[in-house]
């Protein structure tokens, strides 16, 4: 082989490590970032409240991991159920969160969050009443939690007693569940993880990895832009 | 017996005039056995395996609930590395000893396809590290940047949560076990029988398993990443590994199928090194990198089971779910920190002493002088290795276990700092009144002098249990072991290449390229790493994907530096293919003009190395002596002939 | 030029770029050098920083002087010559004072780190269960702990239990009714003995600012000391990693007067009083049990609580 072509063949060889790169990177590394984002900035005109409707399911019953808890958000321009929880939201305005939660649940491990914190008033409402704090030692418990860490924003989400709980998500409201909403001002511009306290990764150690521990399922991120 | 440890009867073109029955791995052509068959031995392995695991285990109620079967995994990596071995050949003469039938013949397959084979010349076996080696680095590498990639923005988010844990606890594993072989693997088996007059290693088979082992351990750590990678960092801490996905048995069985191939690599260099010196070949005499190694290979040996048990108490605790690391079982979180620390403080000398070696052996060449106190550099090096073995528990100042030994480890940590301090006493006296030619491996020796002594300096700060408290889990240390690793054991290894490669592929690294590899990579190290060192102070903990907003600056400029730091292995890369490959130029026998055994053999070496065991006459320093006797007498025909090798 | 002047020379150059080094990093980087003067502990932490910091400054430049100077003025153009003499001979009297030296500095810096260790009473490490250095009215502060009704008053230690969890560190005040919260306020002018464990894996609570880091594992009780001196805020974060939202699992604290912390932690246990009756009695470690979707070592979605020790959510509340 020439001179040329020795350089020739070390070019495509490196060309094709390249192209190896990014499909690795494409393949195993990106799904999960936010490029996927759901966008609530042009849902309601400036200044006015975003509203955010999700459920959680107790199986998601599609995608990689159908047995994983997760939490769906209802697309706001379709109205479809997605499995997305990276959220794009204006900053300084009020957030109204309705969660339809469709799972069981029960006692915490924490019972710190049991305890409505960070929401305007710091109450949520539960299937039309007001609560500030759940007893997750009595009756169906605590399912999930909707925290926000960094804003000190904390929502328990009773669990459902009946039996015949949701299967697999999307659920309907004709499956039981419970119907909780508060709200919450969003702060500056920046990106605020949340997640759920309750440890609901079943078959997990200590409940706290498989879904707990991947994004897209029981956490995500605020992306809050001006 | 069947490598040249007698002179071959005759050998031409690959084929043998003995009447043996020659082992189905060495028969030339495509239908014998070779990384072709060790591919497919290994999936069909893995295959075999995770069906076995879904047949055993995908009743279990913590397989349903979860939906991810560990067992099914295990299996499935244990069946593949053992497909992968039975493949390539490593098994034939075990298995021909177990059943009881006479092992075949092995011979050394001659021609490139030699490189692509279960081959037990340790010449081959060098180069084929060289690959392997550098293939663990390049991907390593590809991880950092992404790393930095993430860590541009504090609050925007390239990666996802835990897609930036995966990529960081894949880069510090994949690291670590490229470091653990990057010098033992390449430069110890080519150069130590050359060095101490051996024509071989002590156990040629044994040195193969541990380069095949090596390469199976690349695919096992590689496919943690597939199945989900794992969330732990390369410390893999205990309950969270037991918390952990399926991508956590590739880090804990790549762990004990990397510590097999260490294990393997360090009994075999030890037992050479202490058994195959040439006549007249004294302690005194041993070269300071031959030294090195050997204190290597005892830490490599002795320290390397921990991990492999640790290993393998970790997978059982996935797989059987026994409890060994989970308190509320009986187990203790403390056990995996003590165990792996135990094996993971001698690891990181066995990350440092190569490097000391190889500069040992650069500086005299390049000033014209003796090793200044070389026996105390070998003492400093064993010295090294034993105190290592007594500071595991400096990794856990603030963990909450026993306080009254802090006391004992900050001492011994600390007297770790005066063997260590040999090795600059034998630098800087080396280069006393010296006459230094600045060729390409002696200014990665002196990079290394440079970069080492701050990653040491900043050790002291770290042993101290007062500062600890700050700096102890933040970016200082991460910076630290950086300058100790990359800039230490990296950069010698990188001096080691331009210095041997002329001696291993009988051609020269370009010059010119090699300066702009050397310039770009000296300083872009240091502005990568020496801010990590501030970011570190001001209270940036590791493995984070958020960080304070007033830290953007100094995280910036350490990507970007970063950037132009892998910038400079590209640089390197393109070196190696331009000047092995593209634009060879044929070497010297002894382009540096060393007096070293190794340079002293033919060009290239023949395959048994010496015409006749060397009697070694004087150590290999003697620069200052103008009329000082040659370093060997290599026998009447003087250097020997070889025929001609591709 | 002979021997002694090339020592002589690099000596000066070595000394006079020392003293730069060391009096601008004691005058001007010292008084800023991390972790602040915020607490006892953290004044400690950065007094030994600096004090090490005036020993590793000459070492380096020691090296780098001496390696520039070899660079700059032993430098051969062209093939060279064997270095011969006496430059040769490895001096055996440079050997034993290198040895000397470094011998002599390790011990020192082991014995000053020590002592600093002692009566620091523990440098704001943690200790574990068993702590052996205490500052005075730690061992009533643990004893008080016990009486949830005890308040706090200005003189005496005041214990917090910091419970880490994935992924947020939350506060445990015991002697006022032993509230939980995930606000960190802490008095000024006070003995603080931190109480750190874990309800799952280990983390590790760093508050940068008051010199304090200890490991929060399961099932251990690892104890920490400082004493505030300034008031502010001050940043914890956890540094172990703990899994996905590692990173994100930090929050700011505050010193406030004591007059201020007193009627925080009065406001603060009379609102969280209804939720306060529904966790477990005050203890040093909980055992992770039933959770939300019910308990077991893997959970399995069925209420299997294997433990009868003392459980965060277990159906056996304070009152």
């Amino acid at each position: 082989m020439s001179k040329q072509g020795r350089f020739a063949t070390v070019i495509v060889l490196f060309l094709v490590a390249v192209g190896l790169v990014v499909w690795a990177v494409a393949a195993f590394l990106t799904p999960g970032t936010p490029g996927g984002e759901m966008d609530f900035t042009t849902t309601a005109s400036a200044g006015q409240p975003v509203n955010i409707t999700v459920q959680t399911v107790g199986a998601i019953g599609f995608g990689a991991h159908p047995t994983w808890v997760s939490y769906l958000v209802k697309d706001p321009t379709t109205g479809a159920w997605v499995q997305d929880t990276s959220w794009k939201l204006p900053a300084n305005t009020v957030v109204h969160m309705t969660v339809y939660q469709y799972d069981s649940g029960g006692p915490l491990r924490n019972q710190e969050w049991g305890q409505v914190q960070g929401t305007i008033g710091g109450t949520a409402t539960v299937n039309g009443q007001t609560v500030s704090v759940v007893d997750s030692n009595s009756g169906g418990g605590v399912g999930h939690t909707f925290a926000v860490p960094a804003l000190g924003l904390a929502v328990p989400l009773p669990g459902v007693s009946n039996p015949n709980i949701c299967g697999a998500g999307p659920c309907h409201q004709s499956s039981p569940h419970n119907t909780v909403s508060f709200e919450f001002k969003t702060p500056g511009p920046g990106t605020y993880s949340w997640q759920c306290f309750v440890p609901c990764g079943l078959g997990y150690l200590f409940g706290n990895g498989g879904p707990m521990g991947t994004q897209n399922y029981m956490g995500g991120v605020l992306d809050v832009v001006r | 017996m069947t490598i040249s440890a007698e002179r071959p009867v005759a050998t031409s073109g690959g084929a043998t005039t003995t009447t043996e029955r020659v082992s189905w791995t060495q028969r030339p052509g495509i239908w014998s056995q070779h990384l072709g068959t060790a591919i497919v031995g290994a999936i069909v392995g893995y295959l075999l395996g995770h069906w076995l695991g879904n047949a055993i285990a995908s009743s279990y109620p913590y397989v349903q609930n979860s939906g991810q079967n560990v067992i099914a995994v295990t299996l499935g990596e244990i069946f593949g590395v053992a497909g992968w071995l039975l493949g390539i050949g490593a098994l034939n003469y075990p298995l021909a000893k177990l059943t009881g039938r006479q092992p075949a013949k092995e011979v050394d397959v001659q021609g490139w396809s030699k490189y692509f084979r279960y081959s037990t010349n340790h010449k081959t076996v060098g180069l084929q590290y060289v690959v392997g080696v550098l293939l663990f680095l390049f991907t390593g590498g590809l991880l950092a940047m992404a790393i930095r990639t993430e860590l541009l923005n504090p609050t925007t988010h390239y990666f996802s949560a835990d897609t930036y844990i995966k990529i960081v606890s894949e880069h510090g594993t994949v690291m670590m076990m490229m470091a653990t072989s990057i010098v033992v693997g390449p430069l110890g088996n080519y150069l130590v029988p050359l060095m101490i007059g051996s024509r071989r290693m002590a156990f040629p088979r044994i040195e193969a398993f541990s380069f095949w082992v090596f390469t199976a351990g690349y695919m096992v750590i590689f496919s943690a990443l597939p199945l989900g990678g794992f969330p732990t960092g390369w410390t893999g801490y205990a309950p969270l590994q037991t918390q952990a996905g399926p991508g956590m048995i590739g880090y804990l069985f790549g762990f004990a199928v990397i510590g097999m191939g260490m294990m393997a690599a360090g009994f075999n260099m030890a037992v050479t090194i202490i058994n195959y010196r040439a006549p007249g070949m004294t302690w005194s005499r041993v070269p300071i990198l031959v030294w090195s190694l050997l204190a290597t290979s005892a830490l490599l040996t002795l320290a390397t089971p921990t991990l492999f048990a640790a290993g393998v108490f970790g997978l059982l605790d996935k797989t059987a779910q026994t409890a060994f690391y989970v308190n509320e079982h009986g187990g203790s979180a403390y056990l995996w920190q003590n165990l792996f620390w135990f094996f993971g403080h001698p690891e990181v000398y066995i990350m440092a002493l190569p490097g000391f070696g190889i500069v040992g052996e650069i500086l005299p060449v390049f000033t014209r002088k003796p090793l200044f106190a070389y026996k105390v550099g070998a003492a400093g090096m064993i010295g090294v290795a034993l105190l290592s073995f007594f500071v595991w528990q400096h990794h856990l100042y603030q963990s909450g276990i026993n306080p009254d030994m802090r006391p004992l480890f900050m001492l011994t940590t600390e007297l770790i700092s005066i063997p260590t301090g040999f090795i600059y006493l034998v630098g800087m006296g080396t280069l006393y009144k010296a006459k230094i030619r600045f060729e390409i491996p002696m200014l990665f020796a002196l990079a290394l002098y440079f970069n080492f002594l701050i990653g040491g300096v900043t050790g002291v700060f770290l042993s101290d249990v007062p500062v600890n408290v700050t700096v102890h889990g933040g970016f200082f240390v991460l910076s630290h072991f950086h300058y100790t690793i990359m800039g230490g054991l990296l950069f010698a290894f990188m001096g080691g290449l331009y210095y041997w490669l002329p001696k291993m592929t009988g051609r020269m690294l370009n010059k010119k390229i090699g300066l702009w590899h050397f310039w770009t990579m000296f300083v872009f190290f240091n502005l990568t790493f020496f801010p990590m060192f501030i970011i570190g102070l001001l209270g940036q903990p590791r493995r984070v994907f958020t960080y304070a907003k007033n830290l953007q600056g100094l995280n910036d400029f350490s990507s970007v530096s970063a950037f132009l730091l892998g910038f400079s292995f590209l640089i390197f890369a393109f070196n190696m293919v331009y000047s092995l490959w593209i634009n060879p130029q044929k070497a010297p026998a002894n382009p540096w003009d060393s007096r070293g055994l190794e340079w002293q053999t033919a060009n290239p070496v023949p395959s048994y190395n010496f015409e006749r065991i060397p009697v070694v006459l004087s150590d290999p320093y003697r620069y200052s002596e103008p009329g000082a006797p040659a370093v060997a007498d290599l026998g009447d025909a003087g250097l020997v002939h070889a025929a001609p090798q591709d | 030029m002979n021997e002694t002047h090339h020592l002589r020379r690099m000596t000066t150059i070595w000394v006079i770029l020392s003293i730069a080094a060391d009096l601008l990093g004691w005058f001007v980087l010292g008084p800023h050098m991390p972790p602040g003067r915020m607490t006892e502990t953290a004044y400690h932490d950065q007094l030994d920083f600096n004090i090490l910091l005036m020993a590793a400054l000459p070492v380096l430049i020691g090296v780098w002087v001496y390696m520039g100077y070899a660079i700059t003025v032993w430098s051969a153009k062209r093939a060279p010559e064997p270095v011969g003499g006496d430059a040769a001979r490895g001096n055996r009297r440079a050997q034993a004072l290198w040895i000397s030296i470094t011998t002599v500095a390790t011990l020192g810096a082991a014995a000053f780190g020590t002592w600093a260790l002692v009566v620091d009473h523990g440098s704001g490490g943690g200790e574990g269960p068993n702590p052996i250095w205490a500052p005075g009215g730690a061992a009533q502060a643990e004893t008080a702990a016990f009486s949830p009704n005890s308040g706090w008053t200005p003189g005496q230690a005041l214990p917090v239990q910091v419970i880490g969890q994935q992924w947020k560190f939350t506060y445990r005040y015991p002697t006022f009714g032993g509230f939980e919260t995930s606000q960190l306020i802490l008095p000024d002018n006070a003995t603080i003995v931190f109480n750190v464990t874990s309800l799952d894996v280990i983390h590790s609570f760093w508050a940068y600012q008051l010199g304090v880091k200890a490991d929060a594992n399961p099932q251990v009780n690892d104890v920490a000391y400082t004493e505030t001196k300034q008031l502010g805020s001050f940043m914890v974060r956890c540094s172990e990693l703990c899994g996905i939202w590692h990173g994100a699992m930090y929050n700011s604290g505050q010193v406030v007067t004591p007059s201020a912390f007193q009627s925080w932690a009065q406001q603060t246990e009379a609102a969280n009083a209804a939720n306060t009756k529904l966790l477990p009695p005050f203890a040093w470690t909980y055992v992770p049990d039933a959770n939300g979707a019910n308990g077991g070592y893997y959970p399995n979605g069925k209420a299997t609580p294997y433990s009868s020790v003392e459980v965060y959510g277990s159906k056996n509340p304070a009152s």
